[in-house]
């Protein structure tokens, strides 16, 4: 038996690079170059590998995943390993030619991620002209080739009024599952946060658009909902809590506990190349560092939400409070909870320009 | 209420297998993981696209002994559980 339980989701960053240009990217601002990627054989070493420690899903993420050419075959491989295989992307590369290709290999389901339910707001927004009628082009693709479809978008204050018709678009692509995600603050979307975070009565007509639909659609379609965690009063068990259920590995290789946790200073993350995800999920410093409540400070050890929350997001509390091992400041009891309540003022009525993503 | 001749059916891109390493049966659907406990676990098992929810009962009514009233019961509200969370589809 291993010491903790076994991870149950691999997320797999194949590379960085991406033709679209959002401005709310989670992608840390500075990127993993094109030329330090991992190779080939080393993911499909890192697949095996998670498939023997008990990983069931692998999330190709990135960047745009079908960057990679060789997409297909670790599709492939992981499927021969009875991992759930799932590709996040954009959709702007999913050609015929592709989605035979990812058919054959075995996939089981595809994230298409929408900037908006308007083409000229979605453009705008992913700085790639013509992108939205090749992402309806890609559900047709996926539908008809029997694939469920989960049709993703992304919400911020430039488009949280039309969550209805983003809805309406999941459902007249006959998607599986929608999901209405509000942008979360790393990366590049805490770059911009002035210019994306909703205000709280934005969040109040989201909220309500989101009960209604679910009600509409129960039994029928999924309808996941990610709220944003500045406007909440507890924070969100980041990642189901530290090194709890998810692995994820950069393009370059390295290890993380979730996709931000690169800023995290004082922290030397293990690569795949030279070490094994078994003694990284269950040896090495990064994942052990945050793992269950001991670390916690006492606000969060002796707090009743302690196995609920997980203290929130590290990430987070590094960014707003400047310690990693602070509570989480969107916990309305955390002594830096004002921080929180500040950012959201000063996005009332800030400008609304965008720094876009770029490599 | 649900008519008791449906035939339920995994959505689609629903796999129900077991997990050598946990040692117990998983569902794992689009960026979805599920743990059935016992009762579910033995509910999916029938889940074959040609049982109903009537045949379903029958089965585990008669394989556990139990009073038929009170299986119906059980394997609804599992299957309405299993269809709200997108594994089935009723």
């Amino acid at each position: 038996m291993t010491p903790f339980q076994p991870p149950m989701g691999l997320i797999a960053e194949l590379t960085h690079r991406c033709p679209l240009q959002c401005a709310y990217c989670s992608n840390p601002l500075a990127m993993d170059r094109p030329e330090d990627e991992l190779t080939t054989q080393d993911w499909l070493r890192v697949l095996d590998q998670a498939a023997e420690i008990g990983v069931l899903q692998v999330h190709f993420s990135g960047g745009e995943p079908m960057a990679r050419r060789d997409l297909a075959e670790l599709v492939a491989h992981a499927a021969s390993r009875d991992l759930y295989t799932n590709i996040i992307t954009s959709g702007v590369l999913l050609t015929d030619a592709a989605m035979a290709e990812l058919l054959e290999a075995g996939i089981d389901h595809i994230q298409l991620s929408f900037q908006d339910s308007r083409a000229s707001e979605a453009e705008r927004i992913g700085g790639y002209k013509g992108g939205h009628a090749k992402k309806l082009d890609a559900a047709r693709r996926i539908r008809e080739a029997g694939l469920p479809l989960t049709a993703n978008f992304v919400l911020h204050k430039q488009n949280a009024e039309r969550a209805d018709e983003m809805i309406a678009l999941g459902e007249e692509l006959q998607a599986e599952r929608i999901e209405i995600a509000h942008t979360q603050y790393y990366g590049w979307a805490l770059l911009n946060r002035n210019a994306l975070l909703p205000s709280v009565a934005q969040l109040g007509e989201v909220n309500r658009a989101v009960a209604a639909a679910r009600e509409r659609l129960k039994g029928h379609i999924v309808l996941d909902y990610v709220v944003p965690d500045y406007h909440a009063a507890r924070p969100k068990p980041c990642m189901g809590g530290w090194a709890r259920r998810f692995i994820n590995i950069s393009p370059s290789g390295k290890a993380l506990p979730c996709h931000a946790a690169e800023t995290l200073p004082g922290f030397t993350f293990p690569s795949v190349r030279d070490t094994s995800l078994q003694a990284i999920w269950n040896e090495s410093d990064a994942f052990t560092r945050f793992r269950g409540t001991e670390w916690m400070p006492e606000l969060c050890r002796s707090c009743d939400r302690r196995e609920i929350d997980w203290g929130g997001c590290r990430c987070q509390a590094l960014a707003l409070a400047g310690d990693a091992s602070a509570t989480d400041p969107v916990c309305a009891r955390s002594p830096h909870h004002d921080l929180v309540t500040e950012a959201t003022a000063a996005a009332e009525g800030a400008s609304l320009d965008l720094v876009p993503r770029r490599l | 209420m649900t008519d008791l001749a449906i035939v339920p059916t995994f959505r689609r891109g629903v796999k129900f297998r077991l997990d050598e390493v946990r040692r117990r049966w998983i569902v794992l659907a689009p960026e979805k993981l599920l743990l059935p406990d016992e009762i579910a676990t033995e509910i999916l098992k029938l889940v074959d696209g040609a049982r109903s929810i009537n045949a379903i009962v029958d089965d585990l009514a008669t394989r556990f002994d139990a009073p038929r009233e009170v299986i119906c019961g059980d394997v609804l509200q599992a299957l309405q559980d299993l269809s709200t969370r997108g594994a089935i589809r009723l």
